[in-house]
């Protein structure tokens, strides 16, 4: 049933994810522009801006809310500035949300934006033996793509799935990247181009780990009566946000830990962080993984994407190779995964990709994602989720609806 | 801290992070028992209990156990970026993260020896090896080593 204080997603807005080597600011601005002009909205129309800080670009990055408000030119509203890793986009959005369902505000602007060094993502230089994320590389050489490969490896050794499987994560992400106008990487390819490229963190190869992007990525948000009020666009609801933790004690080694916690005196709890993430949305959206018809999802690897389609209840365990032989993930398939064409085909822009997954799923419900559309009995889809994941126990999942 | 032979050239050996591992008198990793809940923690640097229902801050050392079963692993074909330091010319390293059964705890290390026999749920057990060395030290770490299959062992008559 649609209620006023319904938070919609008046505009999304994106610059194209590459490397650029320009000051993420420009990003950002570019990213929140093209969304205000979706939205049909005047800058001077929002209450209220949320950012999402990146890490990598000194103390502008570290306040990120006022460094955009300042941006686009100051006009006296609060602002808001998160990090949460690579859930950082999403805190961004949920904090705006809540700020326009407390009804404290009737239009926000959420934008997140990167520009990132090349190769592995590495520590901040010194000495820090008191931060774990300094010490799993000092003491272990455990890089990102170490931890990718753990899960890659249990799903060969415990359900067998093959180099082959995983590559062909990438070759559906790769084709339906094709025409997507933000996307850094617009080539198809084959399975065998994917097994040919060198081995980074065994079992996964270069083509099978997604790499690092400047990108920038922004929506506007609005309660459901200001957007009737205005006449503007309405289609789009946030069903759910979900931000959770883990819950005592962990059971599964994640970034950028050295160990796990102990259940030995402590259950593990039934359902472990990341079906949790997922759990928490659909709670609050009150539907279920059956009701979901488009969805972007994490795949910092392409093992990973496997990962999530049974974490986020689209199968059983071990069946997520299946359901990808199967068609059912890929474009014209019943649920197609990454339509965006996924981490593969744009690379990591920390601040801005959870929000960029939102970008995507509000233009797939719209039915204005030309070249990549989604059609489910010859219609847009009626419900998206987005799920990610990132370090130090941070994880997020959005559902959107569109309320015919 | 002990001295590695005489005269020019002798190293300091010492662990690459003190209070986490012992050899003596076999290797161990260390942990931390809470008094109050009994959980256990590792790395042992908790100053208040991680269990949500207990607010204990008194978590004595225990030793961990040294063998345990592989959950995961992986092999890094590229040198890992500092504070790593990687040997030249780099030769892939595999890491693990080992189940340790009493304890319910995953924790992760290099694997040293042949990997030939790795697999999930490959039995091994912890041994104390050199991390990385400079003019005056030899830092050490804990590693894991698999155990050889039952059928692979050499029989040794009593």
């Amino acid at each position: 049933m649609k209620g006023p204080r319904d938070v919609v997603v008046l505009g999304a807005g994106m610059h194209p994810w590459g490397k650029w080597g320009r000051d993420f600011v420009s990003y950002g601005v570019h990213a929140a522009r093209a969304a205000l002009a979706e939205a049909d909205v005047e800058a001077t129309d929002i209450g209220f801006i949320s950012g999402a800080d990146t890490m990598r670009n000194g103390y502008p990055g570290y306040v990120s809310g006022a460094t955009f408000a300042q941006a686009l030119g100051w006009t006296g509203i609060p602002v808001a500035s998160s990090y949460a890793a690579c859930a950082s986009g999403a805190t961004a959005i949920d904090i705006a949300r809540d700020r326009i369902l407390a009804g404290r505000c009737e239009v926000a602007l959420v934008v997140g934006a990167d520009t990132t060094p090349k190769g592995f993502l590495a520590p901040n230089a010194g000495e820090r033996p008191d931060d774990p994320d300094w010490l799993r590389f000092r003491l272990l050489g455990a890089t990102n793509p170490t931890y990718f490969a753990f899960h890659a490896r249990r799903r060969m050794d415990l359900y067998g799935a093959s180099e082959r499987d995983f590559a062909e994560v990438k070759v559906k992400n790769a084709r339906h990247g094709l025409h997507n106008p933000n996307a850094r990487y617009r080539k198809e390819t084959s399975v065998d181009e994917v097994l040919a490229s060198p081995i980074v963190s065994d079992p996964l190869r270069l083509l099978q780990i997604c790499a690092t992007s400047d990108g920038g990525a922004a929506v506007v948000l609005a309660s459901r009566e200001w957007a009737e009020r205005h006449g503007k666009h309405t289609e789009v609801r946030v069903a759910a946000v979900s931000t959770v933790t883990p819950t005592y004690p962990t059971r599964i080694i994640d970034l950028p830990d050295l160990a796990t916690d102990s259940a030995a005196v402590v259950p593990a709890p039934e359902r472990a962080f990341k079906e949790a993430i997922g759990d928490a949305a659909y709670a609050e959206a009150g539907i279920g993984p059956d009701d979901i018809e488009v969805a972007e999802v994490y795949d910092l690897s392409t093992a990973l994407e496997l990962d999530w389609y049974e974490q986020l209840g689209f199968c059983g365990t071990g069946e997520a190779e299946k359901l990808l032989a199967d068609g059912v993930t890929t474009l014209g398939g019943r649920l197609p995964v990454n339509p965006s064409g996924g981490l593969a085909c744009f690379g990591e822009a920390v601040p801005a990709q959870a929000i960029a997954q939102v970008c995507e799923l509000t233009w797939q419900l719209r039915g204005t994602a030309a070249g990549r559309q989604v059609e489910i009995d010859g219609r847009p889809p009626r419900a998206g989720i987005t799920a990610n994941q990132g370090l130090f126990g941070h994880g997020s999942s959005v559902i959107v609806t569109r309320d015919t | 801290m002990q001295q590695q032979g005489e005269g020019e050239g002798a190293r300091t050996v010492r662990p690459a992070i003190e209070g986490w591992f012992t050899s003596d008198p076999e290797p161990h990793l260390l942990g931390q028992r809470c008094a109050d809940c009994a959980t256990v923690v590792f790395p042992p640097r908790a100053v208040t209990c991680p269990n949500p229902t207990c607010v204990g801050e008194d978590l004595p050392v225990t030793s961990l156990s040294r063998t345990g079963r592989v959950w995961s692993y992986a092999t890094n074909h590229y040198p890992p970026p500092a504070p790593y330091v990687a040997a030249d010319p780099f030769e892939p390293i595999t890491i693990a993260a080992v189940e340790l059964q009493a304890e319910a705890i995953t924790v992760l290390g290099q694997v040293a020896g042949p990997t030939d026999d790795l697999r999930v749920g490959a039995e091994v057990e912890l041994e104390i090896g050199t991390l990385l060395t400079t003019d005056t030290e030899e830092h050490t770490v804990w590693r894991w080593r698999v155990v050889p299959p039952a059928g692979s062992r050499m029989e040794v008559s009593a």
